[in-house]
Order: C-alpha cells, then sequence, then structure tokens
C-alpha cells in the first residue's frame, strides 16, 4: 500500500517545498510559518470536508436503494454518467444536487428574513465543526484535542438552533410546530446521550477520542471493544444518535403526515438541501462516534495474529460506519413513527433511568478483578 | 502585535457588541439569539486563556441547553413590541441607579485588589501536557468533593420541589400504560365466531337478473 503512494507523498512534500519557498519569499521569515500553518490547516479541512460531502450524496442514493429494495421497489435507477446504462441511478445524487443549485429560494412574506437565511447555516455549522476532532486514524486527526469527547457534545448540542430558528423564522404555522416538537425532544435526548458516553469516558479514563479507542485495544479483537461492557449505553447512544439527527421513527419534527414537512416546509431550493446535509452529515457524524466509542473505531474485529486480517486500519472504521448508518437506513424502513407521548416516555423514563443505573453498576464493577478492559 | 491579541480583541469586540445587542434588541427572540452569541464568544476568550474545561461546559450548558429553552419560551410569547416599551421612561432612573450600582461596585472590587485597569495579571505560562480538564476534576473530586456535592444535592432538591409544586393528576388524561398494552392478547380485543355461511333470505327485489 504504502509503496504505492510513495511517487505521490514525495511529489506532494516537493509541492509543499515549493509552497513554502513562494511564501518565505512574499511574507519574510517572520509570517510565512503562520501562512503555511494556516494554509495548511485549510487543506486539511477540504481533506475532510470534501469527502464528508461526498459520501452525504452517496448516502441519501444508498438510503432511497436500500428503502427501495426493503419494500420491494428499484430505487432511483435511472440517472447516469455519460448514458452508460450499468450506471443507471449513479448520478441521481449529482442531479439532485444540482436541481436543488439551479431552484429558486423562496422567502415567504412575513418571514424574518435575516435570521430565515442564517437559520440553514446554524443547522450547518455545528454538523461540520464537530468533524475538527474526529480520529480517522491513530494519527489522522485535524484536532487532537483532550477534551474531544466533550467538544463534540457541546458542539452538537448546537445543532438544535438551526431548527428552531428555522421553524420560528418562517412565519409558518407548520414550521413552528416541527420546531417546537424537535426543540423539546432533541433536548430530552440529550441527557441521555451525555450520560452514555460517560459511561464510555468511565471505562476509557480519557476523554480523548483517540485514547478512547486504543483502550479498546486488545488482543480478543472485538471481544475488547466497549460494546460488550457497555451494552445498555450502546443501545441507548444508537437510539438517542437516531433521535438527536430527528430521523424516523423519531421524525416527528418533520411528520409529512400532519405537520407537510416541519421546520423546513417553506424552504426551497439550496437553503432546503443545506438542511438535508445537516441531517446526513450528522448521520454519519453519530455513526463515526458510535464506531469509535463502542465498536473499536479503526481497530480489527479479528485478534492481531490473524495476519492482514488483524491489522488496524482506516478501513474497518470505515466498514464499521457503513453497517452503523446503515442500520439507520434499516429503522426507517422498518418502524413507524412515534407519537409524541412515546417519544418523551422512551427518553425520559427509560433512557435516563437506564443509563444512570448502568452508570453506577459500571463504577462497581470497575472496582472488581472482573473488570477485564483495562488497557492502560 | 501577535496573533492572540489580534484574536481577543476580535472576540472582545464580538462580545460587546453581542451584549449591547442583547439589551438594545426590540425583537426578544433577536435578543436571545444575540445573547447566544455572546456565551459562545466568551466561551472563545476562555479558551484563549486555555480554559478549554469551562469553554466548552459554557458552551454545552448555556447555549445547548439553557438558551434553547430560553428560545423556546419566548417564541411561544405573543409579544407586543409597543406594550412591552411602553412603561420604558418611568423604569430608567430605577434601572439607571441599579446599573450605576452595579458599576461602581465592580470598579470597586477592581481597585481594592490593587489591580488597576491597564495592567491586569497575564496568566501564567503552562506546562506542556497541561490538562485543565484534568486538574479541575482532581479538585472538584478531592478537595471539594463535600461542597460539590452539597450543590448538587441543593439542585436535585431544587427540582424536585419544583416538580412538586405544580405536578397534578389531570383527570382528563388519556395516557395508557404501555405495559397495560403490550400484557394485551389477541383474545382480549377479537372473538373469532366459526359458523357456517348461510344462505340469504330470498325475496325478489335484491336477486340479480
Amino acid at each position: 500500500m504504502s509503496d504505492l503512494f510513495q511517487p505521490l507523498v514525495s511529489l506532494g512534500y516537493s509541492l509543499w517545498d515549493v509552497l513554502a519557498t513562494v511564501a518565505v519569499s512574499l511574507l519574510g521569515h517572520e509570517r510565512a510559518p503562520y501562512a503555511l500553518y494556516a494554509f495548511k490547516t485549510l487543506l486539511l479541512i477540504l481533506c475532510i470536508v470534501v469527502p464528508l460531502m461526498l459520501a452525504v450524496a452517496y448516502l441519501t442514493l444508498w438510503e432511497r436503494k436500500v428503502i427501495g429494495w426493503m419494500q420491494i421497489r428499484i430505487g432511483p435507477n435511472r440517472t447516469t454518467f455519460f448514458g452508460i446504462s450499468w450506471l443507471g441511478g449513479l448520478a441521481q445524487p449529482i442531479a439532485d444536487g444540482l436541481k436543488l443549485l439551479v431552484k429558486e429560494i423562496i422567502v415567504p412574506s412575513g418571514a424574518n428574513k435575516m435570521l430565515f437565511v442564517v437559520a440553514p447555516i446554524m443547522a450547518i455549522m455545528p454538523a461540520l465543526a464537530a468533524w475538527a476532532v474526529v480520529p480517522f486514524d491513530p494519527d489522522m486527526v485535524l484536532a487532537n484535542i483532550d477534551a474531544s469527547l466533550l467538544y463534540i457534545m457541546a458542539i452538537t448540542s448546537m445543532g438544535v438552533y438551526g431548527v428552531i430558528v428555522a421553524g420560528w423564522a418562517s412565519n409558518s404555522k407548520y414550521a413552528f410546530l416541527g420546531a417546537m416538537r424537535s426543540a423539546a425532544q432533541i433536548v430530552s435526548y440529550e441527557i441521555a446521550m451525555g450520560f452514555s458516553l460517560v459511561g464510555v469516558l468511565m471505562a476509557s479514563q480519557s476523554l480523548n477520542l483517540v485514547d478512547i479507542v486504543h483502550a479498546q485495544s486488545s488482543r480478543f479483537g472485538l471481544f475488547g471493544w466497549y460494546w460488550i461492557p457497555l451494552f445498555p449505553l450502546f443501545l441507548t447512544y444508537l437510539i438517542a444518535g437516531v433521535a438527536e439527527t430527528n430521523r424516523a421513527p423519531f421524525d416527528v419534527a418533520e411528520g409529512e403526515s400532519e405537520i407537510v414537512a416541519g421546520f423546513h416546509v417553506e424552504y426551497s431550493g439550496m437553503t432546503f438541501a443545506v438542511f438535508f446535509l445537516a441531517e446526513y452529515a450528522n448521520m454519519i457524524l453519530v455513526s463515526v462516534l458510535c464506531a469509535l466509542m463502542f465498536l473499536g473505531g479503526w481497530l480489527s474485529p479479528f485478534p492481531e495474529t490473524w495476519g492482514f486480517l488483524g491489522v488496524a486500519s482506516f478501513g474497518w472504521l470505515l466498514a464499521k460506519v457503513f453497517l452503523v448508518v446503515s442500520t439507520f437506513l434499516w429503522f426507517r424502513a422498518t418502524f413507524p413513527r412515534y407519537r409524541y407521548d412515546q417519544i418523551m416516555r422512551l427518553g425520559w423514563k427509560v433512557f435516563i433511568p437506564v443509563t444512570l443505573v448502568w452508570i453506577v453498576i459500571l463504577g462497581a464493577w470497575m472496582q472488581t478483578p472482573l473488570w477485564v478492559w483495562w488497557k492502560a | 502585535m501577535t496573533f492572540q491579541t489580534l484574536l481577543f480583541y476580535f472576540l472582545s469586540l464580538v462580545l460587546i457588541a453581542a451584549t449591547v445587542g442583547v439589551i438594545t434588541s426590540r425583537n426578544p427572540v433577536n435578543a436571545a439569539l444575540l445573547l447566544v452569541l455572546a456565551f459562545f464568544t466568551s466561551s472563545g476568550l476562555w479558551i484563549l486563556l486555555e480554559a478549554e474545561f469551562l469553554a466548552i461546559v459554557l458552551v454545552l450548558v448555556y447555549v445547548g441547553a439553557v438558551m434553547v429553552l430560553f428560545l423556546f419560551v419566548v417564541m411561544m410569547l405573543d409579544i407586543n413590541l409597543a406594550r412591552l416599551r411602553e412603561g420604558f421612561w418611568h423604569y430608567l432612573p430605577l434601572g439607571a441607579v441599579v446599573g450605576v450600582t452595579l458599576v461602581i461596585e465592580m470598579g470597586l472590587l477592581i481597585i481594592s485588589r490593587g489591580v488597576g485597569f491597564g495592567d491586569s495579571m497575564t496568566p501564567p505560562d503552562l506546562p506542556q501536557g497541561y490538562s485543565n480538564t484534568r486538574e479541575l476534576g482532581l479538585l472538584l473530586y478531592t478537595e471539594y468533593v463535600y461542597p460539590f456535592e452539597i450543590a448538587s444535592v441543593i439542585l436535585l432538591v431544587a427540582i424536585v420541589a419544583a416538580i412538586a409544586l405544580v405536578l397534578r393528576k389531570r383527570k382528563l388524561s388519556k395516557y395508557v400504560d404501555p405495559a397495560a398494552q403490550i400484557a394485551v392478547k389477541r383474545q382480549d380485543r377479537v372473538r373469532i365466531v366459526t359458523m357456517a355461511s348461510e344462505k340469504r333470505e330470498s325475496s325478489d327485489t335484491d336477486t340479480p337478473a
């Protein structure tokens, strides 16, 4: 693998050298390092955001295909590149994106114009900013900060503003109802989600996502991951993650059958697309976090002695994320929407007690020799 | 001027503008959103001081939870802007007295500690690998464990008291116990009767021709 990319890597280094010389001659030795550092960070951000947006685009296609198959339909199979028929459907996300890009953005009369435009930005900002601390590999992480788990909790908790502000600024009853439902739901499930993360940080003794994954490595492959000792928290996190991203069966904020499309009913064209991007980026984020915290991240599910199968790599993380995301789609194809009081009951009366009890059990368990997940 | 100083002035400028906006904005929703911006910016200032735990918790608690509920309430209100501004001149003297008192108190505090406005202490350089989160955790759970636990118990009591004060059993509630719902068997709801099919009584009117 590494031999194959060697020419590319050396090309990258020489390009960087050229850039550094140019920067030094333009800005002098004092400021050039700062400019180069800023440029490098920008490049790294692009390296995360561009694949993420592509993943979001093709996740929509995968979702429509999977749900289609589950409901014995075909799903999108017409739009192709250059008329090649066996690529049927693969160009669908591109076509959708183009369509949304050129559609007119309509601002309803009586809407608060400023907030109406700001709302989609407030929705996508946290969905992208959270990726700054997500590790893809022991070394592939934009900002390896100590409190990365806390940072992610703080940033993702801001996602709700996009929804609330959109609902209010639209000056529409349906949008407002959707925003209210969503706000109550997200605030409720955030508590259960936070508690399940408390379990993870207790078990791994760290708030750093890289360390959390390292703490799960063992001789036993997938049996060393936290999904076994933290199983109730794992389930809680997974389901609360579905609720946090407003996905079916927790999509009362959209509720097509009663409030049309909820908070984004008045949005069209690109403003709507940005909400869509935010939702799917959040979905991938929750799946990546699930994989990192409970499913061992980039670690291999097989013992290290199994040759190339036992090697930890980015591919494993990708496979796990794909699995979790597909589970989300499966939920959507299978379950009917929850009633509002059922959502609240599940969040407050089931998940919060379960997580609280399990945190206490975990604390006691970790004091005994029965706790075998130590990898300090 | 280093980049950090520049960042500090930028964040302070945004913070002051946002907080002025909070009290001058006519629309309560805008005011609440500007307050969110103010919290967010001040957490940026804390990050500059390398107090990352406080900064993140400020965003997590105030931006992520408290202000959402604030906004929730403000949006639900039917706000009559004219009526809100009605008593402005009437209440201005009282507000001014309170405000001026606060400013004087803060000024006295700053002067009394021997720290002028110009030369406030610069935070000491922190060693490599210093974790604000870890240090705070150590302090909270060792030295200050009793005050910490007592404060949390007081909060819990406040929550329980608030709920107990407003809790009432609604007689009209149609709540169904989920356990009872799940326990229902088919036999409780449907009775399947087996019987032989019968012929309709022959009548002339509805026999097809």
